[in-house]
């Protein structure tokens, strides 16, 4: 008998008494939690939480979403908050690893004692802690994913989604390409997850006869020479990339390095124009090319969108952000649409909560949301009822143009998951000043 | 893990200037078998995490929790590292199969109770211990560590080449149930669940600490200090090596397994090289070739995030500054410690008792 056999069947003797009850996997009670609760909220301020990537490979453009919602929680609360409360944006770096947005979801609920979480990033992570957000009650509004899972309102009945989910967004460019480039050999570039998976499904449904390369991309992998060669040997003319922003400026430098001159059209998640130029100008710098024309290589980039955007000039909410981004943000960071996209949710979050009224809980908050046809900034109507917590419910097909206003290709349009039309839609899209979101001085 | 302190003990060394007999109380202690004394001091600090625990609240009883898996984590590496003096670069693989062993039985298996999942994790991973510890036995310093290296590069990328049984890049999701019904209560779920990872961290601590007082363990010392003088002393080189990077794998593994238990996920994206070179950093910072090293590592692994954000967020800075701050802190403290303390924090502590004894 060797020396540490006999140690091995003690503790595992041990180990067995311990815990030798029941099976380890948990079978739901079907309780729901009492939404009858104003956790977070005092007389005069609201606690809300989210999780962001601030570091790691995710953090390049998504970490300004919520130097953007907190610019516009520093707006409000400086023109007398929402109700006479101020909003307490805290925000937890997960670093996009779903371990940690397990330890920081807990914190924001059990340590800060969030009122609801706003705008939870990611569809690897956010899928680790909605379960445990509905079973704590904890309303779960605007996730920003654009997967379908958030709108679940059987399963997930506090969650709600917020940006275009991925099959509609697909379906409207799958559409646009069909009606635009009928003889084109498209390629489909996409990361290989549910963001690759759902916008297939929205594309199959109008280009199935033109689609003739499918290539994936595993996030992390920063090589997709294989891929874009590959797109280029099958001949194709229009590749539509369902990818986050760094795939897509790779994309674009290793398609411009082997002389590949495909009509790229992108996903609005992979799409706002600052943060590509500025990971083209990283990443030819680290190339030694110094002098890289990053905007002339994004010139012509087809994408869609459901927000104001950045170079949108004429539009009311773009000068309002603009604006507050001057006041709050300044030189720290440029306005890109991904800030617009933290700008918004915000926005949004303290008009639900103005409407609500002095008497704010979970309940009435979530029965504000429920009880209408919310508009305000986006150009899209917004989905939020009792049986559909889709978000923005189309999306408009923008050209990216150097040094000017995106080129409108094809007015806002909306559809839905499933293999429905596609439609145009009538909208009272309201001015800043005719929105509610703060009390006012 | 007592046994490494034994010559240290304060009180014993007080009976030894006192003088009296074989009956002091320390005397008595160390006379225990190895076994015995490692399981009642597994005991005591299972009993302290319980005490501790049953005050706190749910998100302090996590990152006890936390502190727990890692402290399985790093004391493996620990015995492979510091003991058997082999480095390894690629414990995060073994972490990534124990988690994702824990999870497809829960998911797959869910009447299986706890123990048998961390049992069959056990075995799982020590499988894979053998195949790498025998495929890495003839490899030396930078090649072992390139070797082990890989793995931590690469296996995590078979969760997204079987999207169906792994999740792919989403990972996967489930609930862990916390405390039985009869203790609920007593126990809250949070703590049942700190207080099972801690027991069976501190179980795999007993066969750490037993197997490195004994005849192994001397075997492995031998090996790091000599290995040829270790073979020509008749220790079977080979077998030794492997053997050590079973164990070490195994708690790897259950590690995970905590891991996953605690959190309800399982992700790919958890078991970068990172998490490696995170594990790697926290023994070193902790100290080489003590169980206590493990300890102080992986208080550090937990409480260091926790602390750095929280200064972070409490100065006044630009944003940018105050999300990296944290990682900047952790780099800057481990180049001090390393710089003041060699021998890592628990070489501090060492030094501390003894400068204590001497007046």
């Amino acid at each position: 008998m060797r020396s540490w056999k006999i140690p091995m069947a003690v503790a595992v003797a041990a180990a067995m008494l311990a815990t030798s009850c029941g099976g380890a996997g948990e079978t739901d009670d079907g309780q729901g939690a009492d939404l009858d609760v104003s956790t977070g909220v005092t007389d005069d301020s609201i606690v809300i939480g989210t999780h962001h990537p601030l570091t790691g490979p995710a953090a390049p453009g998504y970490s300004q979403i919520s130097v953007g919602a907190q610019a516009v929680f520093d707006y409000v609360n400086d023109n007398g908050g929402v109700n006479g409360r101020r909003i307490d944006y805290r925000v937890e770096d997960d670093g996009y690893d779903p371990t940690r947005t397990v330890e920081v979801t807990r914190k924001l609920v059990l340590e800060d004692e969030i009122f609801a979480m706003l705008g939870g990033l990611g569809t690897p992570t956010h899928s680790k802690v909605i379960d445990f957000l509905n079973d704590e009650g904890v309303p779960d509004l605007f996730v920003s994913s654009g997967a379908l899972m958030w709108n679940d309102p059987g399963q997930y009945p506090l969650s709600y989604g917020f940006q275009v989910d991925y099959t509609k967004e697909a379906k409207i460019q799958g559409q646009f390409i069909a009606e635009e480039f009928p003889d084109a050999r498209v390629g489909y570039f996409y990361q290989n997850d549910d963001y690759g998976s759902d916008s297939r499904e929205g594309l199959g449904q109008y280009l199935s006869e033109q689609i003739v390369a499918e290539e994936p991309y595993e996030s992390g992998i920063t090589d997709i020479a294989p891929q874009i060669s590959a797109l280029q040997e099958a001949e194709a003319d229009v590749v539509v990339c369902a990818c986050v922003p760094n795939y897509m400026a790779l994309a674009i430098l290793e398609s411009a390095r082997i002389g590949y001159e495909p009509q790229f059209v992108v996903s609005s998640s992979g799409s706002d124009s600052t943060t590509l130029i500025g990971m083209l100008e990283s990443f030819a710098a680290e190339a030694g090319e110094e002098d890289l024309p990053a905007e002339t290589l994004l010139d012509g980039l087809i994408s869609t969108g459901y927000l104001p955007q950045v170079n949108m000039e004429d539009d009311p909410w773009t000068q309002l952000y603009t604006e507050i981004h001057a006041e709050y943000v300044g030189d720290e960071a440029p306005l890109s649409n991904t800030m617009i996209y933290g700008m918004v949710q915000a926005t949004m979050f303290a008009q639900v909560a103005k409407a609500v009224g002095p008497d704010l809980n979970r309940q009435s908050l979530l029965g504000a949301l429920e009880s209408r046809e919310w508009s305000g900034p986006g150009t899209v109507p917004f989905a939020s009822g009792a049986d559909d917590h889709g978000g923005f419910a189309g999306a408009s097909v923008t050209r990216f143009r150097a040094g000017e206003e995106p080129e409108v290709l094809q007015e806002a349009r909306v559809t839905d998951s499933g293999g429905g039309e596609i439609t145009g839609f009538d909208l009272e899209r309201p001015a800043p000043d005719e929105v509610e979101f703060f009390d006012g001085a | 893990m007592a046994s490494s302190l034994r010559h240290r003990d304060p009180a014993a060394a007080d009976a030894r200037r006192r003088g009296n007999g074989g009956a002091s109380p320390a005397r008595r202690w160390r006379a225990l078998p190895a076994l015995v004394r490692h399981l009642l001091a597994a005991a005591a600090a299972f009993a302290a995490v319980m005490l501790v625990t049953s005050v706190t609240g749910p998100m302090t009883d996590l990152r006890i929790g936390s502190v727990g898996y890692y402290l399985l984590a790093v004391a493996g590496l620990q015995l492979l590292i510091g003991f058997s003096g082999q480095i390894s670069l690629g414990h995060g693989a073994f972490m990534f199969i124990g988690a994702y062993t824990m999870a497809l039985l829960v998911l797959h298996q869910p009447m299986l109770p706890l123990w048998l999942n961390m049992l069959i994790t056990i075995a799982v991973s020590c499988v894979a211990g053998v195949l790498v510890g025998a495929a890495t036995a003839r490899l030396h310093g930078p090649y072992l560590a390139g070797a082990t290296l890989t793995l931590a590069v690469g296996l995590p990328g078979i969760a997204t080449r079987f999207p169906e049984l792994f999740g792919g890049g989403n990972g996967l999701s489930f609930s862990t149930r916390g405390a039985p019904p009869a203790l609920a209560g007593i126990v809250s779920d949070s703590q049942w669940q700190a207080g099972a990872v801690w027991l069976t961290t501190l179980l795999a601590l007993v066969v750490l600490a037993t197997v490195s007082a004994g005849r192994l363990g001397r075997r492995m010392r031998a090996i790091r200090d000599d290995e040829a003088a270790a073979a020509l002393s008749g220790i079977p080189v080979g077998r030794t090596k492997v053997i050590a990077f079973v164990i070490s794998a195994g708690c790897g593994g259950l590690a995970g397994a905590s891991q996953a238990y605690l959190l309800g996920t399982a992700t790919p994206s958890s078991f970068t090289v990172t998490l490696s070179l995170s594990l790697l950093a926290a023994l070193v910072l902790g100290g080489f070739g003590s169980l206590w090293g493990a300890f102080w590592g992986a208080l550090t692994l937990v409480y260091f995030d926790v602390w750095g954000s929280d200064l972070a967020h409490g100065l006044d800075l630009g944003t940018d500054v105050a999300n990296n701050l944290p990682v900047v802190l952790y780099g800057a403290v481990l180049i001090l410690i390393m710089l003041i303390w060699p021998q890592g924090v628990h070489g501090a502590v060492r030094g501390l008792g003894a400068l204590l004894r001497r007046r």
